[in-house]
């Protein structure tokens, strides 16, 4: 069975503009498929509405991970089901620290799941392990979650939730985004790390640089609310030579 | 202050009758009954404040008091069993209690043991009885509340209270809480007035809670002064958690000499009326002082809160945040004034109101009011009104969480500003605890 399927989903805004006109795309366990496309095409958007969140609505088509209907659930249940996102954009979220927010998060998961709640040292040991494993300084998780963060701390505090959460499909929104070098190079081992046979990963990105340290299985170009074409990682050094001039046209 | 009232209200009439009845036997003979007639005669010709006096803008008691209730009658032995749990908010913070049940101190349910060196702590009718002259003296001098209706009536009837009294450079380490539990099981009035006197350079942690029965429309007019010497350092936190049919109306006046630092949270979950009323004043430059409050609130409950902080003098700061979570069809008021005097130079005075509103229907006011008569001053003043950051919250239900409890977390971190600033570990735990419950009692509530 596949791991994520995605038939002829169609979705608009809260204005009515419609954003998604019919994507269709099936990720396999262990599959690693890269999404480019130029500013606009709705890539973002995609990744809101598979994660459910408010203000989109969905005009028809189809999710299912695992074999679950996604599109009914709450989006702490499709977290629950194993779907992660890897916001664009991190939030701030003030007064909240970083650590309950990463024990209420583990911890819910694994309520709804059925499984008992992690233990103090348990959880410390996980989160020390994780962080270590990203260069993230653990003074940073005493602060309230992302708050004086710096855009690339952001991004990199996004792989740790996604290392402790170890979903079944994760959703990484241009997560090379403002990171440097050396910052990338740590974000994609920390991808890499968590591959795996029944694992899969939608990398949504603008630049190849990362496809060189997330190496893709599949590459989709998206143009106008769909998937245009659809490639091996070859595709994605073609993309950046020649640009998306090609695909705005035949969407 | 004087709004004619030309038809005399209900409750007006009611506390005609009984200020006539009970004056005789209120403690305290002499120039306090002088004061306390001359307090009786200053509401008799304002009446109740209503809406058209500003000050009471939001809060028109003239209207919320429908009636007024006679007087507490003495404590009985159910009085007292049923006041056992009272306090319990502070259980964990290791405090000297000091019970005060339907007005009236209790000393047996109160610590008295070993009281450290140089604290002193007495019974305002004990002392009135016995013609205290400092006490006297003290309820005789001129308050920067004299104005205020409900202050008035508090001078009028006051019947019991606390005097605590710090002597100069003493450090007293056990939070002092003054524990006001209602028990009655019909309605009645109760007037409290307590007297804190820290000296120079002492320091003290004051808690403060009201609680009483749900149900039960009872009054309570209470009153506390409070004068800081030179140096010293007082929090207070005070919880507001009264039955939910209670009209619960506090005055505080608060005069500060120089170089004090004076900390005070308003904490409000209870009451279906409730006001507090702050006067400050900075009598000494070099002094800090932090005005906070969070009222947490749900049903019809209306909460006020008014502060006037009066800089006499300059050099002082001055620190005002308000945070209200509004649930329900339940109201929330700041106004908060800043009075900055002619010679008051170098004052920064700033104060900010932020409400979250959890409902359509709720309603936050604010009126911020500078008074600036010096020219070389910061002062300043923000409000904000919303609902929940849906994007905040669907950042944590992206990870799994639910949504209640993901309203709980960013409730929790907005009302968290305020009591992260409480010095005492323990307090600050015992409010997050406070907070916490208020949001369970929520979720039930939905749930059912
Ligand atoms: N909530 C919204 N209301 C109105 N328009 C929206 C909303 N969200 C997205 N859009 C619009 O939908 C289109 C697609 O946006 P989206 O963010 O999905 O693009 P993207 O492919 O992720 O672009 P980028 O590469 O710049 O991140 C844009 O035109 C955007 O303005
Ligand atoms: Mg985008």
């Amino acid at each position: 069975m596949s791991l994520l399927e995605i038939k002829n989903l169609q979705a608009s805004v809260e204005d009515g503009r419609q954003i998604l006109n019919g994507v269709d795309l099936v990720v396999n366990p262990g599959e690693v498929h890269a999404i480019m496309g130029p500013n606009g095409s709705g890539k973002s958007t995609l990744a809101h509405v598979l994660s459910g969140k408010d203000g989109y609505e969905v005009l028809g088509g189809e999710v299912l991970l695992d074999g679950v209907d996604l599109l009914g659930l709450e989006p702490d249940e499709r977290a629950a089901a194993g779907l992660f996102l890897a916001f664009q954009y991190p939030m701030e979220i003030p007064g909240v620290a970083t650590m309950t927010f990463l024990r209420t998060a583990m911890n819910a998961q694994r309520k709804k799941r059925g499984e008992p709640e992690l233990s103090t040292p348990e959880f410390m040991k996980r989160v020390r392990e994780q962080a270590a494993k990203l260069s993230i300084d653990p003074e940073m998780l005493k602060r309230p979650v992302n708050v004086g963060f710096s855009g690339g701390e952001k991004k990199r505090n996004e792989v740790l939730q996604m290392s402790l959460l170890e979903p079944k499909l994760a959703i990484l929104d241009e997560t090379d985004s403002g990171l440097d070098i050396d910052a990338l190079k740590i974000a994609a081992e920390g991808v890499n790390r968590l591959r795996s046979p029944d694992r899969g990963f939608i990398v949504i990105t603008h630049y190849q640089r990362l496809l060189e340290h997330i190496v893709p299985d599949i590459v989709h170009v998206f143009s106008k609310g769909r998937i245009v074409r659809t490639g091996g990682k070859e595709l994605a050094l073609e993309l950046e030579a020649k640009g998306y001039a090609d695909y705005e046209e035949a969407a | 202050m004087k709004a004619a009232t030309p038809v005399k209200s209900e409750a007006e009439k009611a506390l005609a009758t009984t200020w006539a009845k009970t004056k005789d036997a209120l403690p305290g003979k002499g120039s306090v009954a002088a004061r306390r007639e001359a307090a009786f005669e200053a509401f008799a010709a304002a009446g109740l404040p209503n809406r058209r006096v500003e000050e009471w803008k939001y809060t028109d008691l003239r209207n919320l008091m429908r009636e007024a209730k006679p007087l507490a009658p003495p404590v009985g032995p159910a009085g007292l069993v049923r006041a056992q749990g009272a306090g319990r908010v502070f259980a964990a913070v290791g405090v000297r209690r000091l019970v005060l049940i339907d007005g009236q101190f209790i000393s047996e349910l109160s610590d008295l043991a070993d009281l450290e060196p140089g604290l002193s702590i007495g019974s305002l009718a004990e002392a009135l009885a016995a013609n205290d002259t400092d006490v006297v003296a003290r309820l005789g001098a001129k308050s920067p509340a004299d104005k205020d209706v409900a202050f008035a009536l508090n001078t009028a009837f006051m019947g019991d209270g606390l005097v605590i009294a710090v002597a100069p450079g003493m450090q007293i380490a056990r939070p002092i809480h003054l524990v006001h539990c209602y028990t009655g099981e019909e309605a009645a009035a109760v007037f409290t007035r307590s007297l804190v006197t820290l000296g120079g350079g002492a320091g003290l942690t004051l808690l403060e809670s009201h609680e009483g029965p749900d149900g039960i429309d009872y009054q309570v007019d209470n009153a506390l002064d409070i004068v800081v010497g030179d140096g010293a350092r007082l929090e207070r936190v005070k919880v507001g958690a009264e039955g939910d049919a209670a009209l619960h109306v506090s005055t505080t006046v608060v005069v500060l000499g120089r170089e004090v630092e004076f900390r005070d949270l308003l904490f409000t979950t209870g009451g279906a009326v409730s006001r507090n009323q702050v006067f400050v004043r900075c009598d000494g430059p070099g002094t800090t002082l932090t005005l906070d409050g969070a009222s947490l609130l749900k049903g019809r409950q209306h909460s006020d809160a008014t502060l006037v902080v009066d800089h006499a003098i300059g050099g002082c700061k001055s620190r005002e945040t308000f945070k209200a979570v509004l649930d329900g069809e339940s109201r929330s008021v700041f106004q908060g004034k800043t009075v900055v005097r002619p010679d008051a130079q170098k004052t920064d005075g700033k104060m900010a109101s932020h409400a979250l509103l959890l409902s359509n229907d709720a309603e936050a006011d604010h009126k911020p009011e500078l008074e600036i008569f010096a020219d070389d001053v910061v002062c300043g003043h923000g409000a904000t009104a919303g609902a929940l950051d849906e994007d905040l919250k669907f950042y944590l239900m992206a990870r799994g969480i639910p949504e209640r409890e993901a309203e709980t977390l960013l409730i929790q971190s907005f009302v968290g500003e305020v009591i992260d600033q409480v010095a005492d570990e323990s307090v600050r735990d015992a409010l997050t605890e406070a907070t916490t419950a208020w949001l369970d009692a929520r979720e039930q509530v939905e749930l059912r």
